[in-house]
């Protein structure tokens, strides 16, 4: 029986009474006295030298109250890099500047060159057409294989190159894996391209700063998912604000994917502009903007070799990835192609020898950085894929083959540096297949059949490293922050908890799920608990939400503080009751004494914590707030099996999702309906990369799919009803809730389900020689591959 | 600067706009109705949709003088007069049609014109009316559960064909 209450139930949503009656508060619901408006003038080539912005004209143009351009920035710092990865030679990264406004060049379309303060925004915006610029348009590299070789045009003069490093993982593992693969009795080989794609939170990127001469304190409310770490990057490294001084607030946030992680320039920005002209300075970005500014996603080239000996037991893994950095380094854009991706090369299987290398390229494009699931899809697809290939290759079923390669043991030490906890793939294998009606797929096909379509069935598996993470291993790995999360609970005297949580809920749900988890342990109703996050003046230092780690991380915090209230409400107890404390339980709200009748309620308690007449003073403080700062042993590893039936018209290419099963094992769950629904929006994700996103630069840099016009986003009608199934369960070993994650499982898992049945379908048509078709997989790319 | 008259939610209202001035602009500034959203510039997400004269319009398309006079409702006027949830937001509610909420004003606007219009729409005449309405959260599942949900019909029993 599914339950009613705490752990475990179907709560509804509380935030959304605020969001379906208009009443959320968004960034650009922030209005402020006497607030001006920002326009960005950017850079409308790839690359170019910037000999000069002309500003006098536009200077005098109505409304105009300054205008701000590289110059201005010169004494400030740039917008700094999170992770410094270390390549296979032992040299670190190439880490470039990267100003608020250009100074000196532009690096890509988009490029923010100046920026105009105005009474209105349509005089910001009408004086920014005004500004006249000198450019001189300089040869743009898109092409990463194009851009490190000799002689190719350089993003960053002062760099030797546009190689941003060159990883290897495992290096010592090189020689053997190579030798593997020259010994094997079959290699399988696969190129791919894992294209770039366009986060795209319906909510375009807002920021508003804020200035307070009377205590020379700044604030920035802004759209992020981590409001601490945009104010240490921010506060620390670009202005030289101290955290005491600056106050960073997120509030209701419109969808994040990844792209509202990173500390941006328009930030920067509107908090230096409103201590200059100490007025509130707005920025609200159109669309448009929003495609040519926030930070890409994926864009990979992968060639992949998998060994496997003649039983079908993979032998050795190797893959060569060129991965796209785009023109400057975004915040945590360095440990996206190599600590998030090659660590899960393992994927679900138990290959001995596994060598990744990733070369990282700088081009004259958009900052490429984490984009849901964040180097996880690209592994997964990259893997799953040339498993299904040799499948085909070898002629064998392409489950059995994943079958017998399955990891059954844990924990399990993987050759690529992670050890899986827990987890039981062939459950979520066997569940998948009774989900997903494998055993009806045939008078499906037939059925496809008489109407002309070609129906395929294309199945993968998935793992994720979730639980965002170890502090001390990151720092090991690059990291230049702790990946911990925190929670301050307070009691009221009345009884009523508030949790001040450094996790950040912008769409996840965290202001029910993490009040069913305190209801859980104290035995109180939920609606009892508020959650605030998304400020740094409430709540304390933490590291936000990504990662799929809010519940695991920062829920595990919430835990380790509700703990601490409760061993000190006991003691409380214990003296009203005249009892010893090791005899105090806590049920349903209730503090009782073991083997007794005597008890004394939550209220009661909590009303003692702070009217402390008949109190311990000797032993404990009055009052009844709490903090933890909770960092995880490990990461959580989610994993599943997923499932999709297209249909393929072979007129025209165009693939339609007919079916769509996932059965994940996220470890123990707190509300099933916000799990369901986090994963079906994750397979959207995943589906619109397979089958329609991709964003297109052409040979010279400019920017083709800057709109909702020509970047297909999945419409209603592109999808249908999914079937999904969490009910397979190891709980995580290593946190207290036992849970690992859900957020990104849909986007990770997804791509290759869609292009395995595609290739099957194909197949299935004897179309035999189409063995790979790119994502995504557009009527044209579909139909080309069937003429050959 | 012209000036335009118009009922917004029962509730006449005046204002100076310029000529370019979009009805979205109009209703989130001078009005301070900010749950209208706007989430693209090209009329392609719809997170602007609101009610002219009854018929669904994206106010981001339309200019605030041209709803001179016009009867316009927005997602503030949607709840029953006692302030409970109407129908189809309860559905949205129930079966979790949302989640950060920033499409969500457009999606419920949207889908009180489709069931004004079609009042027991099928699963294939929901997802093809919100052509104009992109969600980046739910993968629409639970969107068109809601709707079909609030038109009467089993919602669980369709999705779960």
């Amino acid at each position: 029986m599914p339950k009613d209450h705490g752990i475990g139930a179907s709560d509804k949503r509380r935030e959304d009474v605020r969001f379906l009656t208009g009443k959320g508060r968004y960034t650009d619901d922030i209005n402020l006295p006497g607030q001006a408006y920002v326009a960005f003038l950017r850079s409308d080539v790839a690359h170019g030298k910037l000999n000069n912005v002309d500003t006098a004209a536009a200077s005098g143009m109505p409304g105009v109250l300054r205008i701000f351009t590289g110059a201005d920035f010169e004494g400030v710092g740039g917008l700094p890099c999170g992770w410094q990865v270390t390549d296979r030679h032992g040299n670190v990264m190439q880490e470039p500047g990267h100003p608020v406004l250009a100074q000196g060049k532009v690096r890509h379309v988009g490029d923010p060159i100046a920026a105009v303060v105005a009474e209105t925004y349509e005089q910001a915006r009408d004086a920014a057409e005004a500004i006249s610029l000198d450019i001189d348009e300089l040869p743009a590299v898109v092409d990463m294989k194009e851009a490190v070789k000799d002689g190719a045009p350089k993003v960053h003069d002062d760099l030797t190159s546009n190689l941003c490093y060159d990883w290897g993982f495992v290096e010592d593992n090189r020689e053997a894996v190579d030798q593997a693969i020259k010994n094997a009795a079959h290699v399988t080989t696969l190129e791919l391209t894992n294209q770039r794609l366009v986060a795209n939170p319906m909510e375009p990127r807002v920021a508003v700063g804020d200035y307070a001469a009377h205590d020379d304190s700044s604030t920035l409310y802004t759209t992020s998912q981590n409001p601490h770490v945009i104010r240490l990057l921010m506060g620390a490294f670009v202005l030289g604000i101290p955290e005491h001084k600056l106050r960073v607030v997120a509030p209701d946030v419109g969808g994040g994917f990844g792209t509202k992680i990173f500390h941006y320039a328009e930030e920067a920005f509107c908090t230096f502009a409103a201590k200059q002209l100490k007025r509130a300075v707005k920025w609200t970005a159109t669309r448009s903007e929003a495609f040519m500014s926030d930070a890409h996603g994926r864009d990979h080239v992968t060639k992949i070799e998998l060994a496997l000996d003649k039983d079908g037991m993979f032998q050795a893994l190797r893959t060569e990835t060129y991965a796209n950095m785009g023109a400057y380094l975004s915040t945590f854009a360095p440990s996206v192609p190599t600590w998030l991706h090659g660590t899960l090369m393992a994927g679900n299987y138990k290959t001995p020898l596994i060598y990744v290398n990733v070369k990282a390229v700088f081009t004259n494009t958009v900052p490429v950085d984490a984009y849901r699931g964040a180097g996880r899809p690209e592994a997964t697809f990259q893997l799953e894929r040339v498993i299904d290939k040799a499948a085909r290759e070898l002629g064998v079923d392409p489950i059995e083959l994943r079958r017998k390669n399955f990891i059954t043991e844990f924990p399990y030490a993987t050759p690529v540096a992670v050890e899986y906890d827990t987890g039981n793939y062939n459950a979520t294998m066997d569940k998948l297949i009774e989900i997903a009606d494998f055993a009806g797929f045939d008078a499906r096909r037939a059925e496809s059949e008489k109407r002309g379509k070609l129906r395929g069935l294309g199945v993968n598996c998935y793992i994720e490293a979730c639980g965002i993470a170890p502090s001390q291993l990151v720092g090991q790995l690059g990291a230049r922050a702790g990946l911990y999360e925190s929670a301050t609970v307070r009691v009221n005297a009345t009884g009523g908890l508030v949790v001040m949580t450094g996790s950040h809920s912008h769409g996840q749900g965290h202001e029910t799920t993490f009040p069913q988890v305190i209801a859980e342990m104290i035995g109180i109703d939920a609606n009892m608990v508020e959650i605030v996050h998304g400020d740094t003046a409430n709540t304390p230092m933490g590291m936000g939400t990504y990662g799929s780690r809010s519940l695991a991380v920062g829920g595990s915090a919430m835990v380790r503080a509700t703990e601490k209230i409760i061993a000190k409400a006991k003691k409380i107890a214990a003296h009203l009751m005249e009892a010893s404390e090791g005899d105090i339980e806590l049920k349903e709200g209730k503090f009782s004494v073991a083997g007794t009748d005597k008890s004394v309620a939550w209220g009661d308690v909590c009303l003692a914590a702070y009217v402390p007449h008949n109190y311990p003073l000797d032993q404990i403080e009055p009052g009844l707030e709490e903090t933890s700062f909770y960092d995880p042993s490990n990461f959580t590893y989610p994993a599943g099996a997923y499932a999709c039936e297209v249909e393929v018209d072979p007129d025209t290419g165009k693939v339609t999702i007919e079916r769509f099963a996932a059965a994940d094992d996220f470890g123990n769950i707190v509300n099933p309906m916000i799990v369901s629904g986090q994963v079906h929006g994750g397979l959207a994700q995943g589906i619109g990369q397979a089958l329609l996103e991709g964003c297109s630069y052409d040979e010279n840099g400019q920017l083709i799919s800057a709109s909702y016009m020509d970047y297909a986003m999945p419409r209603a009608s592109d999808v249908p009803f999914y079937t999904v199934d969490h009910s397979c369960q190891t709980p995580c070993t290593h946190n207290p809730l036992g849970v690992k994650g859900c957020g990104e499982a849909g986007a990770i898992g997804s791509p290759p389900a869609v292009v395995n049945a595609v290739v099957d379908a194909l197949q299935r048509a004897g179309k035999s020689n189409v063995t790979h078709i790119d994502m995504p997989l557009s009527p044209a790319r579909v139909w080309a591959a069937m003429q050959g | 600067m012209t000036t335009v008259n118009m009922t917004v939610n029962g509730k006449a209202v005046s204002g100076d706009v310029e000529g370019r001035t979009l009805l979205v602009e109009f209703l989130r500034g001078p009005l301070g109705l900010t749950g209208t959203h706007v989430g693209c510039d090209t009329s392609q997400c719809g997170a602007c949709v609101v009610h002219v004269n009854g018929e669904a319009v994206k106010s981001c398309t339309m200019f605030a003088a041209e709803a001179d006079g016009a009867e316009v409702a927005t997602i503030e006027g949607m709840a029953n007069a006692d302030g409970s949830l109407s129908t189809i937001q309860q559905a949205f509610q129930d079966h979790h049609g949302l989640q950060c909420g920033f499409c969500t004003p457009g999606m419920v606007m949207s889908a009180a014109a489709l069931l004004k219009d079609n009042p027991k729409p099928s699963e294939a005449e929901i997802r093809a009316y919100l052509e104009g309405n992109i969600c980046r959260c739910t993968g629409y599942h639970n969107i068109v559960k809601a709707i079909l949900a609030a038109s009467g019909q089993d919602a669980d029993a369709i999705a779960a064909e």
